[in-house]
């Protein structure tokens, strides 16, 4: 059982939003896989009703998609797009962590860049490759 | 007050009483994820799934019918695992952490099991 002190008045860490933190590559790499697990979880709300309007039959899937082909519709599909392939990369990324290598800042720096770089390339490719289709 | 010695409360499945359980699980749904969510990505790049004919047709076939069920499970489930850790690390508070990490598993558990009633209902439907 942790004590809470009687006095709140001991030097806290500083907050890390604002001007006294300095971000690096590795914590705005972990912010943002936080950020974008939390947008998957999110987007399964349009997920399922993606499933369940194609279920329920055309007039109501015509909704749906009358909806997903809006600019703002589509705007966040690609954010989604993004959000899942980023979480993907930076997922292998910790899994590959796990084994307890990769560890050291060189690494650390060059896989967060490459993880940056395979997230956007594969992002353009899905959707090069859905508007060619 | 207990007379364990820490490091017997923390042998075992620890002070969390939970073990690895939770971190293990994680990580299994993050393996499995890899091919599913690439192979999601590409479907729904590859055919026009905002066109209903089209959609029914492929979710009918068996294997994509499983896969899809699969993906759900497996996507819904790593979500209610890190979400909770979300809330477990910012919401300070007790019994509001409690209250929040129900909710949101009620709310994700109930969207997967839509999900795949409704990937079944096309599958199985005329």
């Amino acid at each position: 059982m942790s004590v809470k002190p009687a006095s709140s008045n001991r030097p806290l860490s500083p907050f890390m939003i604002g001007p006294y933190y300095r971000a690096q590559l590795t914590s705005m790499l972990s912010i943002t896989h936080r950020l974008t697990g939390l947008a998957l979880a999110f987007g399964t709300v349009f997920l399922a009703a993606w499933v369940t309007a194609a279920a329920a039959g055309p007039d109501a899937f015509a909704v749906f998609s009358g909806l997903a082909n809006t600019i703002v519709g589509k705007a966040l599909l690609l954010a989604y797009t993004w959000a899942m392939l980023y979480h993907l990369c930076n997922g292998i990324r910790h899994l590959f962590w796990d084994t307890g290598r990769g560890f050291d800042l060189k690494s650390a720096y060059a896989s967060g860049y490459a993880v940056i770089a395979a997230s956007l390339v594969l992002t353009a490719s899905v959707w090069a490759f859905a508007l060619l289709a | 007050m207990s007379l364990r010695s820490p490091l017997s409360q923390a042998r075992g499945l620890g002070s969390a009483k939970e073990g690895v359980g939770h971190w293990w699980v994680q990580r299994l749904t993050a393996i499995a994820l890899i091919p599913l969510s690439l192979w999601f990505v590409i479907s729904v790049a590859r055919f026009p799934l905002l066109d209903h004919a089209t959609m029914v047709a492929w979710i009918k076939a068996p294997l994509v019918a499983v896969a899809l069920a699969m993906f759900f499970v497996a996507m819904i489930y790593h979500a209610t695992l890190g979400v909770q850790v979300v809330i477990e690390d910012y919401v300070g508070n007790e019994g509001t952490k409690l209250v929040s990490i129900v909710l949101v598993k009620f709310a994700l558990y109930a969207i997967a099991a839509a999900s795949v009633f409704a990937v079944l209902k096309i599958a199985f439907g005329a």
